[in-house]
């Protein structure tokens, strides 16, 4: 691959810093021209085309293929099945490490669910590989299929999500429930939700020798290279990912699915570059999506409308296979200040693929019932929903009673309140209309996540012709990494951020950590910081221990690192360039490294969260039940916002992923075969482009000296939160149609006129 | 994909002959057929590519006063002729409702008459579908079937058909011009698409190698160009088939409906012309009540086939809305959200 040429920047705007100006997006001109390499662009010569062959049948076992017809077909090379494939180096059953999930690598017959990969076909051509996958015509023995929220006998999950606990009290919930003047008691669904970034899983394998070179999305590198590593059997270092630009992850990138490594195991049978990319329906089975819910909130209310209770459960799901819990209760941790608060979980095993993290786990499941059931107890207290949350706002996280880092959500609720024009809302539902006779509804939801940080490293150097360099294995997944990384490393090596080199996007560069959690901005960030002080403190040490210097005796702490040069902290006047500093010692460059990573005292003394405030107005057709959402306004409070332009491009998507959830998003999985039914873009329904509103997100200006070194709260996931509820709020408000099931369909409001 | 042979003839008369074999099937644009052969759900041997054909991409107006519209004039010219649009309202507004504004750059007028169903178990090649393989069953019955037909179904096959344009032509009496083994025919639109009784895989009334070659509308569908109206609900606003969709077009004469048309769509395995519905309205003026009354007749013989039962009261809805659209005047532009029941909001953009 040829160095990335990332787009020259227009002469930004600038006053002093990189971090906080609203740059385009440096890759943006290459994406626009097509110039961006993605993995599937990559054409090693000699490389075949695999293609998987997947099960049809959720449960059961595969009794015949037939490979000999496959193999008739012209191009085809060789079929990759169970019992001809190579040798991995351990059992892919085996988890190794809390972070690997089983995948299926043609490890024996048993189908477990839908869209099983059961063979690969090897060919010349991409056609001929799909048609190879065709002529293997399976036949199986297939076993009743587990569909649904009610397929079995529950139980109750060690852990959700990443190592929660399944059940968390505070306080008695009974006597609080017993206690409240206003009760209610409703439960919610929410539907499989399968990810569909543009960009499907794809891998471009080559083995050279014992040298293993992929080129794959990936949104987290390291964790990839570890996982093939022990699997093939090879050194980390006999391995090299590119993975410079991703057509979006949301979670489904960032731990080794099975494809990939079907694609690593045909380039070694075949002993060629293999690329291997799923087709859509594809993406629906193996490599991760959100799983279904059913929640029960019980609340109470006292006469003033204080929360006496929140009792809040989930059930979910797991695969028959391997473990993972959506951990939608966990939701009502952090918000509403009730004195009583439970959450628990229980699941049903289903013939599923591994439901995984799917943008804002838990959380955005978890809102939408949180959301929803606060709007039913605002309005069973008579309360406006907006005046209802200030009065339980939580001055410390409830479930913890510890302070929070920083909270900014009252500002959120006012400044996203006062753009809206919420004041004028009726309290009642089913009382606003537009000129054209149709109901309006106005309706909110509070946003959260958590601030998170992983462990990251960095490498920075100041070179002799004046510039800097930054390599960190980081990810951009379209939430442009390319950009504001490099703005923090700019920033760090006091220079320009045009004369930075910044470096990212493989696997030969230091650890940035996983991009997930909203933390990839704050870990690589904070490790970009740190290196970028480290290299500058070892250039003053040049400076100031060498009496030629006119920074002589100024000593580490006495200068500052700008526009290329290091200056006297205490005389503006005595400063010195980078350039002359290296050439008067005869060094090239000097580097350095530096470490991201979270701090535990700082974690156990404070909740650390961003907030938001979405408010929503729908349009809804008084007969037809047809919505629409015609308004949205989203003010967030993230701690520092380093790229402005980014960050609302972010939340914008997050938002409207929200309406996604509250109106279109669902796969429909037939209740007998297990198979999803609508394992396409033309039927699994998103928003368009003419169903999404026009948008406005403020972000609240907010300080967080806890959180990390440069107070950044992460924006990726929590724009989904608060916007499905507050989406589904506003139908309610306009119909009077309390909705409990998701994505609301036109039937269920077609039930009055 | 299974490999296949590709011919493009240079006459209709050459198109035909090649398309006449078994395994062969025409190729226009493709939006779905190619579709339908990535998803194995059509193997054909033999593609046909008439899309260099001459004289098939025209639109003409007769000396009788009908108009001629070619098979493979696109979807967006169509929508787009300003005279077209002005003529027959309905029509161009239920073209730019159907689809994707890409999409409708490529489809033609004759492929969207022959699209196959949505319905996910002909797509879904491991489920028995009786259309896709005759006597298999159909896994539809008793599965996820909730946007499932409501009118015309049997036990064999509960399917749709997805098509917009065709309602509002099947409204207009359209007739389409054949041209086969045996030189040209013409059909009333109303007779091409066949409800699916015992054999839901025979979906129209043609014959092997039968290319339609233009859709003609009457001199009398001019008439309704005041009062005609194309209305889909559905579940995005754009790039999503219609739950359900109706055409309604009326000719007003001094305050009375002197003529009335109106089909439905997403509703059966054909372009549901209502004329029961159009009787009650004929002669009367056109009132609430009217409108209501032809509503329920259209529905009359609706019964769910699964989880659809919703869609009879929906559909009434529908009917309703639109007959009161159509009374109220075709507006002068199409409107920005084509058949959206949000046409009228303000500061849409085009879908």
């Amino acid at each position: 691959m040829p160095e990335l040429n990332l787009t020259s920047a227009p002469a930004h705007l600038r006053h002093g810093s990189s971090i906080g100006q609203p740059l385009t997006r440096r890759d943006g001109v290459l994406k626009v021209k097509g110039e961006a390499t993605y993995a599937a662009d990559n054409h090693p010569p000699g490389m075949l085309f695999a293609v998987i062959a997947v099960a049809s049948i959720a449960h059961g076992r595969v009794t015949s293929l037939d490979v000999a017809a496959a193999k008739r077909h012209p191009g085809v090379v060789d079929v990759m099945t169970p019992d001809h494939k190579p040798q991995l180096a351990i059992d892919p059953e085996i988890k190794t490490n809390p972070f690997v999930f089983r995948m299926e690598v043609l490890q024996g017959n048993e189908v477990r669910y839908a869209n099983q990969p059961i063979a690969v076909v090897i060919a010349e051509t991409l056609e001929a590989a799909t048609e190879g996958a065709v002529l293997l015509a399976p036949r199986y023995e297939t076993l009743p299929a587990l569909v649904g929220l009610d397929a079995g006998k529950s139980y109750v999950p060690p852990v959700v999500g990443v190592g929660n606990p399944s059940e968390n009290h505070h306080g008695d919930v009974a006597a609080g429930l017993a206690s409240a003047d206003k009760q209610i008691d409703a439960t919610y669904e929410t539907p499989a939700q399968y990810h569909n970034a543009m960009e499907p899983h794809a891998i471009v394998a080559h083995w050279n020798d014992d040298h293993l070179q992929i080129d794959m999305p990936t949104q987290g590198l390291m964790l990839s290279l570890a996982r093939v590593a022990e699997l093939f059997g090879i050194a980390h270092d006999k391995i090299h990912i590119r993975s410079p630009f991703l057509g979006g992850g949301f979670g489904s990138k960032g731990l080794m699915a099975g494809p990939p490594v079907l694609g690593i195991m045909a380039a070694k049978l075949v002993g060629r570059p293999v690329k291997l990319v799923l087709r859509r329906e594809q993406m629906y089975g193996p490599v991760g999506h959100r799983a279904p819910t059913r929640q029960r909130l019980r609340i109470g209310a006292d006469a003033e409308g204080r929360l006496t209770a929140l009792d809040h459960h989930a059930r979910t799901v797991s695969s028959t296979f391997d473990d993972f819990y959506e951990p939608a209760a966990d939701a009502s941790h952090t918000l509403y200040a009730a004195p009583a608060i439970r959450t628990s979980h229980d699941a049903v095993r289903v013939n599923t693929g591994t439901p995984l993290f799917m943008r804002a786990p838990g959380e955005a499941t978890g809102s939408i019932a949180l959301e929803s059931a606060i709007d039913e107890m605002a309005w069973a207290c008579g309360m406006d929903p907006l005046a209802f949350r200030l009065k339980n706002y939580a001055e410390v996280e409830p479930i913890t009673g510890k302070p929070f880092s920083s909270k900014a959500l009252r500002a959120c609720y006012d400044q996203g309140a006062a753009r809206f024009g919420w004041a004028k809302r009726s309290l009642r539902p089913r009382q606003m209309r537009d000129d054209a006779g149709l109901l309006v509804g106005w309706g909110m939801g509070t946003a959260t996540f958590p601030a998170l940080m992983f462990q990251a490293e960095a490498r920075a150097a100041i070179r002799r012709d004046g510039t800097g360099a930054m390599e960190i294995g980081a990810h951009d997944m379209g939430q442009g990494a390319w950009t504001a990384l490099a703005q923090i490393a700019a920033d760090a090596v006091g220079l320009d951020i045009d004369s930075v080199n910044f470096k990212a996007g493989t696997s030969d560069l230091p650890d940035a950590g996983i991009a997930g959690g909203s933390a990839h901005t704050a870990t690589a960030g904070a490790a970009i910081h740190s290196a970028g002080a480290a290299v500058i403190a070892k250039l003053a040490d040049l400076a100031t221990n060498d009496e030629r210097s006119p920074l002589f005796g100024a000593g580490n702490t006495g200068v500052i690192a700008r526009d290329g040069r290091l200056i006297r902290r205490d005389d503006d006047s005595r400063s010195e360039s980078y350039s002359e500093i290296l050439a008067r010692a005869g060094v090239a460059e000097v580097e350095a490294r530096g470490t991201g990573a979270p701090n535990p005292a700082a974690m156990e003394e404070y909740a650390m969260h961003a907030h938001g405030a979405v408010f929503a107005e729908v349009k809804v057709d008084p007969e037809l039940g047809q919505i629409r959402v015609t308004r949205m306004v989203g003010a967030f409070a993230a701690g520092r916002i380093v790229n402005p332009h980014l960050v609302k491009s972010q939340l914008f998507g997050g938002m409207i992923w929200g309406m996604s959830f509250a109106l279109h998003e669902e796969a429909i999985t037939d209740r007998r075969s297990g198979r999803i039914m609508n394992a396409n873009l033309g039927e699994y329904h998103i928003p368009v482009n003419a169903d999404v509103p026009p948008l406005d997100v403020i972000t609240v200006e907010e300080h967080d000296p806890h959180v990390n070194a440069l107070g950044i709260k992460g924006v990726g996931e929590i724009g989904i939160t608060g916007s499905a509820g507050a989406v589904a709020n506003a139908v309610w408000h306009a119909t009077g149609v309390r909705v409990r099931r998701f994505p609301i369909r036109i039937e269920e409001l077609l039930t009055q006129r | 994909m299974k490999q296949f042979a590709y011919v493009r003839p240079a006459t209709v008369t050459e198109a035909v002959a090649a398309a006449a074999q078994p395994g062969a099937v025409y190729l226009a644009a493709g939006t779905n057929l190619l579709d339908l052969m990535k998803g194995n759900i059509s193997r054909p041997d033999r593609l046909v590519d008439v899309t260099h054909l001459d004289g098939l991409d025209r639109i003409e107006r007769l000396a009788d006063g009908s108009l001629r519209v070619g098979a493979l004039v696109s979807n967006a010219d169509l929508a787009y002729d300003a005279e077209f649009a002005k003529a027959y309202p309905a029509v161009a507004e239920a073209l730019l409702s159907g689809a994707s504004a890409q999409l409708r750059n490529a489809a033609t007028v004759g492929g969207n008459l022959l699209q196959r169903t949505r319905c996910a178990y002909f797509y879904d090649t491991a489920s028995r579908c009786n259309k896709r393989e005759s006597g298999s069953g159909c896994d539809a019955r008793d599965g996820e079937n909730r946007t499932h037909a409501v009118l015309g179904w049997s036990d064999r096959c509960i399917a749709t058909h997805p098509s917009d344009f065709c309602v509002p032509l099947v409204a207009l009496d359209a007739i389409v011009e054949i041209e086969g083994k045996n030189g040209r025919r013409e059909i009333a639109l109303d007779e091409l698409h066949r409800l699916p009784g015992n054999a839901p895989e025979r979906e129209s009334a043609l014959e092997p190698g039968d290319l339609i070659v233009a859709v003609r509308l009457p001199p009398a569908a001019r008439g309704f160009a005041a009062h005609a109206r194309y209305l889909k609900v559905r579940e995005r606003t754009s790039y999503a088939f219609a739950i359900v969709s109706a055409a309604a077009a009326l000719r007003i004469e001094n305050g009375k409906i002197a003529d009335a048309r109106l089909a439905l769509g997403g509703v059966a395995a054909k372009p549901w012309r209502a004329r029961a519905a159009e009787d009650v309205l004929k002669g009367v003026a056109p009132t609430a009540d009217a409108f209501q009354e032809a509503a329920w007749r259209a529905l009359t013989d609706a019964k769910p086939s699964g989880d659809n039962a919703y869609k009879i009261e929906l559909a009434r809805r529908i009917v309703m809305r639109a007959l009161t659209l159509a009374a109220a005047g075709t507006p002068a532009r199409i409107p920005a959200l084509p058949a959206s029941p949000f046409a009228s909001t303000s500061g849409a953009i085009h879908a």
